[in-house]
């Protein structure tokens, strides 16, 4: 609970989380971000100062600080630094337009994002934009077979910058995307080299930002803000048609990460929350992130949710439109869920 | 009626003090305005200006900033350079009864002494909140899971007091007997020195961040909640099954700041709406001595008599208060 009014959206400062693995080119992408000319200055949070040649006052080195939160909930911990540097940013505010946060290699990215929802003194100032992760084209299946957290940076991303592509081959390329696409089919996918991206793939995204959550289409491969567009060069199987079954299938190891698209028709808002907030508490460790739009029955407009492990947020969103379908749709990616139980529970909200 | 001089800061109020008669206002943009006679820009930073703290003499501010400097600025403007730390962002300082300074970043705090001897500690984890007993003899640091107790002269092994949870602030009473820290949890805990024993204060709806002594150590206020809480210390066993004092009780915003009148049973409390009350514990009657304004209130400070309450906001709002008879 807090007493303090929310500033408005806009009056947050954006923050972007820069993840991937050593070597897979962060650095270059954060190179990029502070010299390229766009016109937003921003404050950078980095582990290491290390290679980055910027000089620049409102970069800082900040040690991973995991706060584990005494309310009982095993994966709910924030990142303590990450608070302090937020805090002690806004002394200077008016002096950048938004912060840059590079997480360490290993590096779990929750922590991260939960700070922005967990933490009533950086959810009031700042707001998270969305996570971006950098992989190594060429290193990255190895790299998932090692660690859980190559996984689950992956599985956070809102964007995911596919980079060195000119080192990997057509078919190398074509195998990395689709073990990237069965872990996160939802985040939006560019082919680089030397992260040479328009920089406005990756900035201002609104990645979290409820009001932004259009449709829940996997959208693999997409270069440009257009949903049901594939770029050039894009040759995806559109496998993921499968919708009308409910959910995706993916016939990976049971163990490792892969996302669950559920449909249902019109529901019922109370028989709803309290599924969620069941799935969330007792799931929530192995839930890395959520998302849906939600019909509730007799009610004009879409409600959506999304969700970090334990974490879920919702809102009523905008009026269902004519003649738009008036299904309820959750993504959740995760390891270890058990699907057929999330598939029984969501059909049982039907109103 | 209070009066009200304004002083335009522009930038976020980090600390107001006083040094003798001139108030100062260290700004986040890295200065420090002096306004006494006349008013006086000083700039003891090249980027922001993290945290201050004024000595207990009253003889100068102390900062310390994001470019690694920690400076002392005197009433008439003169700086002189503490220490440096190149690319550590110093954001905690606080100075001893004596004059020695300590000040953090990181992992690391340290403590400078008025010769300019200057010892350093290392913590496994991040400091959270710095703080020198009464005589200055020992440092408190708040850090994860408790404090750690460090003997600022001798090389000693240092005292652990253990609490689960980040400590990101702390407090000696005035007496040395008990230790207080704010916490990431709406709480504050507290520690009885002579036997350790653990004390718990909760019910706060947010984060406590704003602690002060009132006069003689009887009282530790606290913001966090829609009116100053007041913990009673007075007792044999500390505010242990106690219940505080709430002072200037507002039902539409939380508690920022909380400053005690240096002599009297009186508080000054600001508001996150940029509210200013003067409250007098025994009867809990309320001077209002600033509308609500565009900003929370960052911080109060009184002068030594405790006729004049100098005042800053987030957004840089600022004034001095004159309380009259």
């Amino acid at each position: 609970m807090t007493a303090t009014p929310e500033a408005g959206a806009d009056t947050k400062i954006p923050v972007t989380v820069l993840t991937g693995y050593l070597g897979a080119g962060k650095t270059t992408l954060m190179n990029r971000i502070l010299t390229e000319n766009h016109g937003t200055r921003y404050a950078v949070i980095v582990n290491e100062f290390g290679e980055i040649g910027i000089d620049n006052d409102l970069l800082v080195e900040s040690d991973e600080e995991i706060f584990e939160m005494n309310n009982g909930c095993i994966c709910c911990t924030v990142r303590g630094d990450l608070i302090r540097t937020v805090e002690n940013l806004m002394k200077r505010k008016g002096s950048f337009d938004a912060i840059l946060v590079e997480t360490t290699g290993v590096a779990d990215p929750a922590p991260v994002a939960q700070t922005f929802f967990m933490d009533d003194d950086v959810r009031e100032k700042a707001r998270l934009d969305a996570v971006v992760t950098v992989v190594d084209s060429r290193h990255v299946l190895k790299r998932l077979e090692d660690t859980e957290e190559a996984e689950d940076q992956i599985a956070f991303a809102d964007v995911i910058l596919l980079n060195k592509t000119d080192l990997v081959t057509a078919e190398e390329l074509k195998a990395v995307e689709d073990r990237i696409h069965s872990i996160n089919p939802y985040a939006v996918l560019h082919r680089t080299e030397r992260c040479g991206v328009d920089l406005k793939a990756v900035l201002n995204r609104g990645a979290f930002d409820l009001e932004r959550i259009l449709s829940l289409d996997p959208q693999f491969l997409e270069d440009h803000d257009h949903h049901h567009e594939c770029g050039p060069g894009c040759d995806h199987d559109h496998h993921h048609h499968d919708h009308e079954h409910g959910h995706d299938h993916h016939h990976e190891d049971p163990h490792s990460v892969k996302s669950i698209s559920l449909t249902a028709g019109e529901l019922n808002p109370q028989v709803f929350f309290r599924w969620i907030g069941d799935v969330t508490q007792v799931q929530g460790p192995n839930i890395l992130r959520l998302k849906g739009i939600m019909a509730f029955k007799d009610d004009p407009q879409r409600y959506v949710v999304q969700g970090v492990h334990m974490i879920v947020e919702g809102d009523h969103q905008r009026d269902w439109k004519d003649g738009e379908e008036r299904v309820s749709r959750i993504v959740f990616i995760g390891r270890e869920l058990d699907e057929n139980a999330l598939v029984t529970g969501l059909k049982a909200c039907e109103a | 009626m209070p009066v009200i001089a304004p002083v335009d800061c522009d930038t976020f109020v980090v600390k107001a003090a006083f040094l003798g008669n001139t108030a100062a206002f260290a700004c986040g943009n890295g200065t420090v305005r002096l306004v006494g006679e006349g008013e006086t820009l000083a700039k003891p930073h090249d980027g922001g200006l993290l945290a201050a703290a004024v000595s207990p003499d009253g003889s100068r501010i102390v900062t310390g900033g994001d470019d690694g400097r920690v400076v002392g600025v005197s009433a008439d403007g003169s700086l002189s350079e503490i220490a440096s730390r190149p690319r550590k962002w110093i954001d905690m300082v606080t100075v001893a009864a004596q004059g020695a300074v300590a000040f953090a970043s990181g992992r690391t705090a340290w403590v400078v002494q008025e010769g300019g001897k200057e010892k350093e500690f290392t913590l496994p984890r991040a400091v959270g909140g710095i703080a020198f007993a009464p005589r200055g003899l020992r440092l408190a640091v708040a850090r994860y899971d408790g404090v750690s107790l460090f003997w600022v002269n001798v090389d000693s092994p240092e005292q652990d007091l253990s609490w689960k949870g980040a400590h990101t602030g702390i407090l000696f009473s005035p007496d040395g007997k008990y230790i207080v820290t704010t916490m990431q949890e709406n709480a504050l805990h507290g520690w009885r020195l002579a036997d350790q024993q653990d004390m718990r204060m909760t019910g706060y709806p947010t984060k406590v961040k704003s602690m002060d002594w009132s006069a003689k150590g009887r009282y530790l206020a606290t913001s966090g909640a829609n009116a100053a809480v007041l913990w009673p210390f007075h007792g044999k066993s500390g505010p242990m099954g106690q219940q505080p004092l709430q002072l200037g009780v507002r039902s539409d915003t939380i508690v920022a700041v909380v400053a005690c009148h240096p002599k009297e049973d009186v508080i000054a409390i600001g508001y996150q709406d940029g509210m200013v009350l003067a409250v007098r514990f025994e009867d809990n009657a309320e001077v209002l001595l600033r509308r609500p304004g565009e900003a929370p209130v960052s911080t109060l400070a009184w002068d030594a008599r405790g006729e004049r309450l100098a005042f800053g906001t987030e957004a840089g709002e600022a004034g001095i208060i004159s309380l009259g008879e």
